[in-house]
């Protein structure tokens, strides 16, 4: 027995809409190709052409007006089965508003077929004109006719990687038309051409649909036809956990903190003052201290400011900010003037350290100027600026600041490590 | 032993764990690391051209039976909107992690805030609720994604992950064993020999599910109104039932998937409110608080929406509440208490920046206790 994809002998449409021809001879061009229906998942959307999925009887999805190309790229994704037949039916107005997703499924090879129902006009909200309504052609709201072509889909889908592409005029039996764009592998697209009977016709009295085609200079044709890679959805088992125990840093030296300290690190972008942070505190955690950091830069990250308020604490942290750290440290210009305001509020009890280059700003907190861009470089002002506080203020021995700087990439500066065991006296 | 980790690490490796398969993504600040770590971690990575299509891309797996994840902010989630009203209707399981950025528009992309939570609460048309669970700290990271991801393949329904800047960005050494264990979520699928019905519910009132790629029973997924059979259906009575009865299914299992933390201190006749980045600041205040003998109770909410009966039973109790977020207006009090406040609910509202333990410990004290 045959197939019976359609449930229904009334389909929902107007009489004489081409809609009824495409669902029509889908059902044969299905049953032509020997496809079992529940092999089948038709994707519509929003629009005459959506209505028709309740008499379909094979797997249906109806979603958003214009995304239904979307979905089922989705869809079919998701499956990761060529064997498994999904068709989008659409309209032109989805077309005109989702035409990304045809460029995008068409460029990702998707194993999938749209069928474009193209009256050129808006059927369902009054015959508005779309993005594919012909030069010339005249729709409710635009009597005067469009003032320009169409979009040319197939031309678009087969620049974007279409394995299959047609343009077929939606009277007769197109079966064929259409067995042969859903036989193949990847992204496939027919645009039927049709005219809507009630807003279509009226608006143009007396025009056919292939003198139509013909002054308007559509192309009726074959787009391409040729093997292109079809979609495979990547699935990667065994791929190793987040929380690999490489990330854990052992507790081994001692702290002198009994109370948080709250520094905020403030240089320039590209001078590695997010390294130099992230290296402190994780020497910070060699003694056992809790810790948190933040990033604050502009968004195009290269350029301007660069800071990093962190925390050491003895105790849990819960609340992260800092709007008043016990230590401010400035290596750059950029970073100045970004801490500006903070250094203005420090109090007597706060410590700031500045680079020699800029200058002792007015402040009540504790000055300490030394000149690490000089010795080391811009680059490494930061790492220099947090071996000094150490060196002053032993919340935890510089020793495992060495040692976190020894296991870093930045050691492998060998001038830059010589530099600071001369400086700080220190073994590397 | 510590560990040096962020929550974006944390949320992607729970919700991996706890049976998600899928990320599918869009690049935004400050959503990124999510989107970084997705990509190491997850079975399927795609990456998609728009925010409409991860979403669309996201609904279409979840048909073939996927447990979808994004993450994105504001400017990418407000495209997402229309597509997850049709993932709500179509009842497909899928997790949105939105990441609070400062708006309105792009506002600032490298600043945090919660300014969101309205948007939430009315993002269906109509006013139906979506479960919106969030982070408050480093732990919820990991326990609310995975209860994230199991409410929404439990309920079939998408379920927004609320957090914001600072909560997926700060860097935190953490001890990692004091993670509870995840086990991958289970999903019961139709098996009867009797005709499918694609939107019958259960005793939960959830809709039993099946592929689209099975070869069984016929599955229809409707975005339109639609009756048990996922027939659109215009204002018929079943589909109109229907419709009411996915509302239904996400009020009437809210217990499932209620989560907060409630301080209650001894003596004491205020109550701090707070959530998300904020939370901490509200917890730190309390304890600074106590140490100064004033006594203070805090009530954490990490289920957001819908706001559950419990957090205004418990605010009945106190003489004085304060609620503090990181936004404007007062966001989740106009949710709780409507556009004209009794006069005992205080608020400490900041934009630009986290609100300080010290501001909400000065308007405590402005009050009394």
């Amino acid at each position: 027995m045959e197939t019976k994809f359609i449930n229904s002998q009334s389909l929902p449409f107007c009489k004489g809409c081409g809609h009824t021809t495409i669902s029509q001879n889908t059902e044969i061009a299905l049953r032509k190709l020997g496809l079992k229906l529940l092999d089948v998942i038709l994707v519509t959307d929003i629009g005459c052409h959506g209505i028709i999925d309740k008499a379909f009887d094979t797997h249906t999805v109806h979603g958003l007006h214009g995304r239904s190309v979307a979905l089922a790229s989705g869809v079919s994704a998701g499956l990761n089965n060529p064997e498994k037949k999904v068709i989008v039916f659409i309209g032109d107005g989805g077309a005109t508003i989702g035409m990304q997703h045809l460029l995008d499924a068409a460029h990702n090879g998707y194993n999938l077929c749209v069928v474009i129902h193209n009256n050129m006009l808006y059927g369902m909200t009054g015959g508005q004109p779309s993005e594919f309504t012909p030069k010339g052609f005249k729709t409710p709201t635009l009597t005067e006719g469009a003032e320009h072509p169409g979009y040319d889909i197939c031309a678009l889908v087969t620049a974007a990687g279409a394995s299959y592409v047609s343009r077929i005029s939606g009277i007769g039996d197109i079966s064929d038309k259409l067995a042969e764009a859903f036989s193949r592998k990847g992204f496939s697209l027919v645009e039927v051409m049709e005219v809507c009977p009630s807003y279509g016709v009226k608006s143009n009295p007396g025009m056919k649909l292939s003198k139509l085609i013909e002054e308007a200079g559509i192309e009726i044709k074959v787009y391409v036809d040729r093997e292109m890679k079809a979609y495979e959805t990547k699935i990667r088992e065994g791929l190793p956990g987040l929380l690999s125990p490489a990330l854990t840093i052992e507790t081994e030296f001692p702290h002198t903190l009994d109370k948080p300290v709250r520094l905020f690190l403030s240089g320039t972008a590209g001078e590695g003052v997010q390294s130099a942070a992230e290296l402190f505190i994780r020497a910070g955690m060699r003694c056992g201290l809790q810790v948190t950091k933040k990033g604050s830069y502009p968004v195009t990250v290269g350029v301007g400011f660069s800071a990093s308020p962190i925390i050491l604490s003895p105790e849990p942290i819960m609340y992260t900010g800092a709007p008043e750290p016990d230590v401010v440290i400035v290596t750059s210009e950029d970073g100045l003037k970004f801490a500006q305001k903070l250094i203005d509020n420090m109090q007597e009890d706060k410590l700031l350290i500045i680079d020699s280059t800029l200058g002792v700003p007015e402040t009540k907190a504790k000055v300490i100027v030394h000149h690490f861009r000089e010795s080391a470089g811009g680059r490494n002002a930061m790492i220099m600026a947090l071996f000094e506080y150490l060196k002053q203020y032993r919340i935890i021995p510089m020793e495992a600041l060495m040692k976190q700087f020894l296991s870093s990439k930045i050691s492998a500066n060998t001038k830059l490590k010589a530099l600071i065991e001369e400086t700080f006296e220190i073994e590397g | 032993m510590q560990a040096l980790i962020d929550g974006s690490r944390l949320i992607t490796e729970a919700l991996v764990r706890a049976g998600a398969e899928v990320f599918i993504g869009y690049p935004i600040t400050p959503a990124n690391n999510l989107y970084l770590f997705s990509g190491k971690r997850f079975k399927t990575f795609l990456a998609a051209p728009d925010e409409i299509t991860t979403l669309q891309w996201m609904s279409g797996f979840a048909t073939a039976g996927k447990f979808p994840v994004t993450a994105t902010s504001f400017p990418g989630f407000a495209l997402m909107l229309e597509s997850i009203n049709m993932a709500y209707m179509m009842e497909l399981p899928m997790v949105i992690i939105l990441v609070q950025r400062l708006g309105p528009a792009t506002g600032t992309a490298t600043c945090g805030a919660q300014g969101d939570i309205t948007l939430l609460h009315g993002m269906l048309s109509g006013g139906y609720s979506i479960p919106v669970i969030s982070t408050s700290e480093a732990t919820d990271c990991w326990e609310m994604a995975e209860d994230a991801l199991k409410t929404a393949v439990e309920l079939r329904t998408p379920v927004i992950l609320l957090t914001s800047k600072e909560e997926v960005m700060t860097q935190f050494s953490y001890d990692l064993s004091t993670l509870k264990e995840i086990t991958p979520v289970v999903r019961k699928h139709y098996t009867s020999d009797e005709t499918f019905i694609p939107y019958k519910r259960d005793n939960k009132g959830v809709p039993e599910f099946l592929s689209v790629g099975n070869t069984k029973h016929q599955v229809r997924y409707t975005a339109s109104t639609h009756n048990q059979k996922g027939i659109l259906e215009g204002i018929s009575p079943e589909a109109l039932a229907n419709t009411i009865s996915i509302q239904e299914k996400i009020e009437k299992n809210s217990d499932s998937y209620l989560h907060f933390e409630f301080q209650k201190e001894e003596g004491s006749n205020t109550l701090l409110v707070s959530y998300g980045i904020t939370a901490n600041a509200a917890r730190e205040a309390a304890v600074k608080l106590r140490e100064e003998g004033i006594p203070v109770s805090v009530l954490i909410p990490k289920t957001l929406l819908p706001i559950p009966d419990i957090y205004l039973n418990i605010m009945e109790e106190f003489n004085n509440i304060v609620i503090a977020e990181e936004n404007y207006p007062g966001l989740y009090k106009k949710l709780l208490f409507g556009v004209r406040a009794p006069e005992n609910v205080h608020s400490v509202n900041k934009i630009g920046r986290m609100i300080d333990p010290s501001e909400i410990i000065e308007e405590v004290k402005k009050h009394g206790n």
